[in-house]
């Protein structure tokens, strides 16, 4: 099958199941933010996922499939380049590449760790840090539940040291979806730079607010 | 000897078509039989490649550069005459032979340059077809540019790089019968030598540059499309790996050499910055068509800078003598031109060797904006070589050899004396007669290749038995041991002085003494001088290494001692030739306007020049020349 | 503007240059000073100068790729200070001249590296592997002789202007030097793209694509990670906007090979 054997083939799978997966991180940014209303909002938001049942596990599966092509293929694919690249220059001036470009492979790992350890935190309940409980409206307290671990300084950091990944990720990531798709041209491809590095601060900024607002005490108290 | 070159007689117009269909055929099922050897890939060789692999011949392909797409036909910026008359300006296949006879000087061979004129129009259709991206109008249709010695738009282009897009396209072409198998490429393979069994060019022996294995390929035919050797004055635009080698050694095999002495000298050329520099760039002559030729009127303003020298002092050489077409004069004249100020003191720049091309008045007048728009590559190219910028400063240029008309004699077929040996290309001396025009080297090359041999080489080997040599045939084997005990010579003189040394010393000599001005003094002086040069190389040269290994040292020490052999000849011949025309001035000859004096009652023919050893003079033989279709008459550009 | 009245100040380089004998032998830095060396020497030019010394000294000269000297070729290819021709703008490194460096400078010299390359000698690597892809494909199937008058199928001037801008690639590979995967994407990305503008090269379209990409991956190029590094590297400044081009015709020709119109080639074989 061409799409996943080839050069080509590989890269528009890599652009494909990012794209889905920044879809994600979209959808998830406005779902997090919910907890800026307080927990009433965040609480009923949290509930209201949870009701649609199968097609919530559904999407957790899709994802699953998405991810799991993404970094199977990202490792792949830097293995590959390893290999055909194996006499380094003593010598290398990179004209346009930048620090998130060249890092690619390892920030997407931290990221993959990050995904795991959240999702044992948060989805899977079972870190050491978590407050499980329901609120007044006798629904799962989600509020207390993120507040609570997030207040805890290490923890509030690991996520925004996360965030700082994935901007680095995606400030390269966003664009390249486009140009590894096809989708790119002279014109077109400076305003997917912008466009990519501008989504990439927004996801920075608006995920890294909720630590560092619950650590700093403004959020939570 | 009288030589025939077996033009076919009868009306002008049918003569390639009356030819075509009395050559002889090869039964599409005996084509793949024959195995053709083709040395060389630019754009006669890789064409030439390209379309009897199609035709279904086994095809061996050789380059001495690591890809077939580099051949020095890439350097080519202007374009490609074709006679299609797409601008409806008056263009037809007889005024493009007219004006090929012409230009040429009435030395070149009518039904030979008739023949390119005709198959012309298919070379465009040819190269379109393989998505050679030629410069097109807004309605889609293929645009068109005037060049010199034409007063018709009947050039092609593709941008300032045409030399490189139709070489693309030939090599894509070639590329494709590499993949299906019917050519065998090998790049970094340089010929060596040709070997002549029983009075036919059968093989040649080549050197592996990479391994330095030196081996015989054998085969039916052995093309050489192998471009010219003006590297021979040591400064020219040509690549440097550009050498006379193999048409030197097929030379010494027997094959005739056809009027050495036109070479072509381009005015506009950036100056030599020091003696370290052999290779020159070359800006295209359209610069004239805008700018003002000067130098400073006294020899002590030559070192002022030259904003700052009054236009009372300038002495705008060009348009004081000759009046009519100032600027625009011919490439010879205004090469000349050039040199003569140079000689008389007045050069500027480095060693005094340049003149000022001047687009100041042009600037003042058009806008900066618009002389950007025209020339603004060339500007660019300048300013990156001399750090000058050409919009305020004027540029410096200086002739330089460029181009070679003469070449291995060859007849109508392409074929030369010898039975079996094609030269296609810069490498014949076919259909430029004395002087070549602008955007006709690259029509050239390609209708020999595409065009011309696929049919006339089915005439020669129509008439022989296919695989009649054979690599353990004696002339081979003893061909690969002279190549080698000649590798081994240039390795064990391990003298004081290097290879480039002595080019230098021969370029010099040749550039000054057989360069842009002849006369019977200095060729006399050049032809006592390269014998004791050649002496001494063998004595004194220094080259490193071993045979059995990537050397470049060896392999320029190969084409020096070429060329020390071929320059020679090539004074030789320009002695003999007591006239000028074309690219062949002798200051003898001329009108008091310094007009080139042609001499049609004893000169008018082709000298091929039979090799008869080291330290013997070449034989003459001539081919005399009729015009029948255009009348012989001074060539004026008063 | 330089003042060619006065004499030139020379200037004395140090380099150091990547020596290796042959394909399969270790390689090693040596130094060498370049001396009287001025800034109207061409980067090959000042090479040439150490070269004549070293053959003085009966020392083994530097190998190095070099022909036309004027920039299409495309036969010199050497990375200096890590940036395959030198890092001037739209220059090769036979256009490179010595104003751009300074009395004393060091400067590093080495070969191509990628795995489809492999070195020869010195600073001379083998670029067969380019001409392999577009053995694969970069091509028209037209015959010689029987083909259409040139003017009988317009293309439009953008079209052809945008196949000619591709068209400019000089194959030197130096998108392959400056790549850190070793690609040649932007080398097949132009071939294609060029065929891909014109209506002549609609016919083999998919076939072509597939060809090439296929013929890239066997002679052991990478892949793209978008570092743009190529485009800035490419002599000819050839743009990545071809490379976004060979993947939506990859994608076309997938997809037509989905529906039927055609066979993909490479799939079944091999």
């Amino acid at each position: 099958m061409q799409l996943l054997s080839s050069a080509i083939g590989r890269k528009v799978v890599m652009a494909a199941t990012g794209l889905f997966m920044l879809l994600f991180v979209i959808v998830h940014l406005l779902g997090n933010s919910t907890i800026f209303a307080g927990p009433n909002a965040i609480n009923a938001y949290a509930e209201k996922l949870q009701s649609l049942g199968p097609f919530v596990w559904a999407f957790r599966l899709f994802l699953l499939f998405m991810l799991f092509f993404h970094v199977i293929y990202g490792i792949l694919l830097t293995l590959e380049n390893a290999a055909a690249n194996p006499g380094k220059y003593a010598v290398k001036k990179m004209l346009k590449a930048t620090f998130a470009s060249e890092t690619m492979i390892w920030t997407g790992l931290l990221l993959l760790a990050f995904i795991v350890y959240h999702l044992l935190q948060f989805t899977v309940r079972v870190t050491p840090d978590v407050v499980l409980g329901n609120d007044a409206k006798g629904r799962f307290d989600v509020y207390t539940m993120v507040a609570g671990s997030l207040k805890i300084a290490p923890i509030a950091m690991v996520y925004v040291a996360a965030m700082v990944t994935l901007f680095l990720h995606l400030s390269h990531g966003i664009q390249s979806i486009f140009q590894s798709a096809g989708l790119s041209n002279d014109k077109a491809l400076p305003q997917y730079t912008v466009i990519g590095k501008l989504l990439a601060v927004i996801f920075l900024v608006g995920y890294s607010a909720i630590p560092v607002l619950i650590l700093a005490g403004i959020l939570a108290k | 000897m009288i030589l025939d070159g077996k033009a076919p007689n009868g009306p002008i117009e049918s003569t390639w078509d009356r030819h075509r269909f009395e050559m002889k055929l090869v039964n599409p099922s005996n084509k793949r039989k024959y195995k053709i050897l083709v040395v060389g890939t630019g754009l006669a060789g890789a064409s030439a490649a390209a379309s009897l692999g199609e035709l279904g011949y086994n095809v061996e392909a050789f380059c001495y550069q690591d890809s077939p797409r580099r051949a020095h036909s890439i350097a080519a910026q202007g374009g490609i005459n074709a006679a299609k008359n797409y601008p409806n300006d008056g263009d037809s296949i007889f005024r493009l032979f007219y004006d090929t006879i012409k230009g040429g000087d009435f030395r070149a061979r009518e039904a030979d340059v008739w023949r390119l004129a005709q198959v012309s129009n298919n070379i465009i259709d040819q190269c379109v077809a393989q998505g050679v991206p030629f410069a097109r109008d807004y309605a889609g249709y293929l645009d068109n540019r005037s060049f010199g010695g034409a007063q018709v738009s009947r050039t092609f282009f593709a941008r300032g790089q045409t030399g490189q897009q139709l070489l693309l396209g030939a090599y894509s072409a070639l590329s494709r019968q590499i993949k299906i198998g019917t050519v065998r490429m090998f790049p970094r393979t340089e010929m060596l030598d040709l070997v002549v069994a029983d009075g036919e060019a059968k093989a040649i022996t080549v050197r592996d540059l990479v391994t330095g294995e030196i081996r015989v390929h054998a085969g039916d035919a052995v093309l050489l499309c192998t471009g010219g050797y003006v590297n021979v004055f040591y400064l020219s635009t040509n690549a440097m790996g550009c050498s006379v080698t193999a048409l030197w050694k097929a030379h010494r095999k027997g094959a005739f050499f056809a009027n050495p002495c036109y070479t072509q000298i381009h005015p506009t050329c950036i100056p030599q910055a020091g003696e370290y520099q052999s290779k020159l760039t070359l800006m295209s002559e359209s610069l004239r068509n805008d700018g003002r030729c000067w130098v400073p009127k006294r020899k002590e303003d030559c070192r002022k800078t030259p904003n700052s020298i009054p236009e009372e002092d300038r002495d705008y050489y060009l348009e004081r003598k000759y009046p009519s077409f100032g600027n625009l004069a011919p490439r010879d004249i205004a090469s000349r031109a050039a040199k003569e100020q140079c000689d008389d003191g007045r050069g500027v720049g480095p060693g005094g060797r340049g003149v000022y091309l001047d687009l100041k008045d042009s600037i003042a007048r058009l806008g900066e904006q618009v002389i950007r728009e025209r020339y603004g590559n060339l500007f660019e190219m300048y300013e990156r070589i001399t750090d000058e910028n050409g919009y305020k400063v004027p540029m410096r240029i200086y002739p330089a050899p460029h181009y070679a008309m003469g070449g291995l004699w060859v007849d109508y077929d392409l074929m030369s004396n010898l039975p079996g040996l094609f030269v296609l290309g810069e490498a014949n001396f076919s259909v430029h007669g004395a002087n070549r025009l602008g955007a006709s080297a690259l029509m050239q090359g390609l209708a020999d290749g595409y065009f011309v041999i696929p049919y006339t080489i089915a005439n020669y080997l129509a008439r022989t038995r296919p695989g009649k040599v054979s690599a353990d045939h004696a002339e081979c084997r003893k061909s690969v041991e002279e190549v080698k005990g000649y590798t081994r010579k240039l390795l064990s003189v391990n003298g004081n002085r290097t290879v480039t040394e002595f080019m230098r010393e021969l370029g010099h000599l040749m550039w000054n003494h057989c360069g842009m001005a002849r006369s019977k003094e200095s060729l006399s002086e050049a032809i006592a001088r390269i014998p004791a040069i050649r002496e001494e190389f063998w004595q004194n040269v220094k080259v490193g290494g071993t045979g059995e290994e990537f050397n470049q040292q060896l392999e320029n020490a190969g084409r020096t001692a070429d060329f020390l052999e071929f320059s020679e000849l090539l004074c030789r011949d320009a002695l003999d030739r007591n006239e000028s025309c074309g690219g062949h001035f002798r200051v003898e000859y001329q009108y008091p306007d310094g007009e080139a004096k042609r001499d049609d009652e004893n000169y008018c023919y082709v000298a091929a020049w039979e090799w008869k050893g080291i330290d013997k003079p070449p034989e003459l033989h001539k081919e005399p020349l009729k015009f029948e279709n255009v009348h012989l008459a001074v060539r004026s550009y008063k | 503007m330089s003042d060619h009245t006065s004499e030139h100040r020379t200037m004395t380089l140090k380099l150091i240059v990547w020596r290796q004998k042959g394909q399969n032998e270790p390689g090693r830095f040596e130094t060498y000073v370049a001396r009287n060396i001025t800034e109207h020497h061409s980067f090959l030019e000042m090479l040439d100068v150490v070269n004549e010394e070293l053959i003085r000294e009966g020392k083994d000269p530097i190998a190095f790729d070099h022909d036309c000297r004027e920039g299409i070729c495309g036969m010199c290819s050497t990375v200096v200070n890590g940036v395959p021709h030198g890092g001037q703008e739209r220059t090769t490194v036979c256009q490179l001249h010595m104003r751009k460096f300074k009395d004393g400078d060091t400067i590093y010299l080495e070969p191509w590296r990628a795995r489809a390359f492999p070195i020869l000698k010195d600073l001379v690597v083998d670029r067969g592997a380019l001409d392999k892809i577009i053995q694969a494909g970069g091509y028209t199937s037209c015959h010689t002789g029987g083909v259409p008058d040139a003017n009988s199928t317009p293309v439009s001037k953008a079209e052809s202007d945008y196949a000619m801008d591709a068209a400019e690639c000089i194959g030197c590979g130096a998108c392959v030097a400056a790549c850190p995967n070793g690609a040649a994407m932007l080398f097949t990305g132009a071939k294609i793209s060029q065929f891909a503008a014109l209506p002549q090269g609609q016919v083999e379209a998919p076939e072509r694509v597939a060809g090439m990409v296929n013929a890239m991956q066997e002679c052991g190029f990478g892949n793209c990670t978008n570092h743009y590094e190529c485009q800035a590297a490419c002599p000819k400044g050839i743009h990545v906007k071809f490379i976004a081009r060979m993947n939506r015709e990859f994608l076309k020709a997938l997809f037509r090979a989905k529906s039927g119109s055609h066979t993909f080639i490479g799939e079944g074989q091999d």
